[in-house]
């Protein structure tokens, strides 16, 4: 990896999370993949064996040169070429607010998936909070996007995402909540800034 | 255009024709004593032997990929805009061969060579070959040039078919395999076109069972309608329509049934140049290897159980636009290689041209091809520094005579 790239990832605790969840060897597919950063990662860091799914020309180009196994395919359209169970994890990172079908998107991922791993920027942090008081929409390191620009369409908060859970029978393994690069404990949806879940159907 | 950005060309080359003197057995059970291959090369082979990468070609294609001939400097290579310094695939990094396949008409052994056996043109005996009989004869080839091991194998259509095979014919012998708008089998839609296509060859009264050559003419008519139904097939409908819509020769229509339409005038131009250097067997020939391709009929149509074998990493690559081998048949490809967790890159390109979009230049497909190339390089990486001490084999055929570049409707 090079240092860029290396330097890219410090700057994602989520993504670092990820790679600590993710067992040796495991079979991973990454929607949304980028420019396949994560991947390569869990390749070097945990021999995973993964797949991402991105639909962006330039970032599948990327991918391929980061030499990243990437499918151009739109997420949208669900996994239908894909197998029940046939991967340990599926993972939708920092992706899950521009979805726009996000709920059945989730229940793609936890069909194909074994397990399912999550990170999305959380609209509950006081940031977010005091700027709508304010009578703006929130812009901060997570949210970089004016109103009329934002790719994202289904923005939530940490309790929003836990209640998602509830209510569709989704089992919560592990999470955790980052500000700055630090877990955060105490208030979790007041002060952290990226959400990191992983979850498995039928809970 | 700008060298930066679209690469040189090959320049100037010669094909050789080299001479197999080893039995290859075809799937059919016939067999060839011995047989010649035609193929060129660009770049050079670096000191490991590491750095080859084979280029297949589809129906109507040859041995000559990229460059151009010095005593004909207009017939282009029919893939120049890919291979060539700096080009996506960079022949200043690579050593590349282009191999005319058996049974085609530039030059390797086909139904218009003599049969030592008889001393006459094979015609009709020349025996029905398949994707996995010019996989095998490749191979042969790549013995002889002393390449244990390709960088890559890619081809276009037909070509990506053979690609395939050779991933899972010769594992060990192959780090990559290229498939551009590639489908693991035909459908019936597909079997249909070649059917009429060579239903208008044999029906043609000149085509004497397939031994015209000693009648002294060729089923040029049969050729002409084969070439026309098959042209329709490589190019979209949006692309036809954008090009010709029904924009008329004449002011008028006139009431006959000569040409009218700008579309077939087109299509008899295109047809009439086919048929004067093309043979009709060959077009025979590759249309039932295209038929007949279908690696997954060996094992119960289990397609990810067909490519089980292979270990090569994969890049495949389809059209939106292509109806003839279109996207699904592709993502099929991907599906079966993921089956085996195989490495496997999947780009599909956004592009109105239908079939015949794998041989045109494209930014987002050349720039993926470019990236996927670029890696490979740089895992072969210092090796490529020197040169190998590597004497072509085979006999150099300066007065190249007919192996067609680049024209449109290339394709299948």
């Amino acid at each position: 990896m090079t240092e860029r790239a290396l330097a890219k990832l410090a700057g994602r605790p989520d993504l670092r999370a990820i790679a600590a969840w993710v067992r040796k060897g495991a079979s991973v597919l990454d929607l949304g993949c980028g420019d396949g950063l994560l991947l390569k990662h869990l390749a070097q860091t945990r021999a995973a064996r993964g797949y991402g799914l991105e639909i962006a020309d330039e970032k599948v180009i990327a991918c391929v040169a980061n030499g990243v196994n990437v499918i151009q395919t739109d997420i949208e359209r669900g996994l239908s070429g894909f197998d029940d169970a046939s991967f340990d994890y599926v993972i939708l990172s920092l992706t899950l607010q521009a979805v726009r079908r996000t709920e059945a998107v989730v229940m793609e991922m936890l069909r194909v998936g074994r397990e399912a791993i999550v990170t999305f920027p959380n609209f509950g942090q006081w940031e977010a909070r005091w700027q709508v008081l304010r009578g703006t929409m929130p812009v901060s390191k997570t949210l970089p996007y004016q109103w009329y620009d934002t790719p994202n369409v289904h923005l939530c908060t940490i309790r929003d995402f836990d209640n998602f859970c509830a209510t569709h029978r989704i089992g919560v393994l592990e999470r955790l909540v980052f500000r700055d690069g630090s877990v955060v404990r105490f208030l979790p949806n007041l002060r952290g800034s990226v959400a990191v879940y992983r979850i498995r159907g039928g809970g | 255009m700008t060298h930066a950005l679209h690469g040189r060309s090959a320049g100037a080359v010669v094909p050789r024709r080299l001479h197999i003197d080893a039995p290859l057995k075809f799937r059919s059970g016939a067999t060839l004593d011995a047989y010649d291959l035609v193929y060129e090369t660009y770049g050079t082979l670096n000191a490991a032997r590491s750095n080859a990468v084979l280029i297949c070609h589809a129906l109507n294609a040859s041995h000559h990929v990229a460059g151009y001939y010095a005593n004909d400097p207009k017939n282009v290579g029919w893939w120049d805009n890919m291979i060539g310094p700096g080009k996506p695939v960079d022949t200043d990094r690579f050593f590349v061969i282009g191999v005319n396949n058996l049974g085609s008409c530039f030059g390797s052994t086909g139904p218009a060579s003599t049969d030592p056996a008889t001393g006459k043109p094979y015609g009709s005996r020349f025996p029905v070959v398949t994707v996995e009989d010019w996989v095998a004869s490749q191979a042969a080839l790549a013995d002889r040039l002393g390449i244990g091991r390709f960088a890559a194998v890619m081809g276009g259509s037909l070509g990506g078919m053979q690609a395939i095979s050779w991933a899972t014919a010769f594992p060990d012998r192959i780090a990559n395999a290229i498939a551009v708008a590639a489908t693991p089998k035909l459908t019936a839609q597909n079997i249909a076109f070649n059917e009429v296509a060579r239903r208008a060859i044999v029906t043609d009264p000149d085509f004497h069972g397939g031994d015209y050559y000693e009648h002294g003419v060729k089923p040029k008519r049969g050729l002409r309608l084969a070439r026309m139904i098959g042209h329709i097939t490589y190019l979209s409908g949006d692309a036809m329509m954008e090009r010709f819509g029904r924009t008329l020769r004449a002011d008028e229509i006139g009431y006959h049934f000569d040409v009218d339409f700008e579309v077939e005038s087109y299509l008899r131009h295109q047809s009439d140049k086919f048929a004067e250097y093309f043979d009709a067997n060959t077009y025979l020939l590759i249309t039932r290897a295209l038929d007949y391709y279908d690696p997954a009929r060996d094992y119960g149509n289990d397609l990810a159980a067909a490519l089980a074998p292979a270990r090569a990493r994969f890049l495949v690559v389809s059209f939106s636009s292509d109806w003839r081998f279109s996207p699904e048949h592709s993502r099929a490809i991907v599906k079966a290689l993921l089956d085996n967790r195989r490495d496997v890159s999947y780009a599909e390109i956004d592009a109105p041209h239908g079939h015949d979009a794998f041989l045109l230049e494209d930014a987002r497909y050349h720039a993926v091809v470019r990236a996927y190339f670029d890696r490979i390089a740089r895992e072969i990486g210092e090796a490529g520094a020197t040169a190998a001490e590597l004497a072509l084999p085979g006999e150099l055929l300066v007065d190249a005579g007919r192996a067609e570049g680049a024209s449109e409707g290339f394709a299948a």
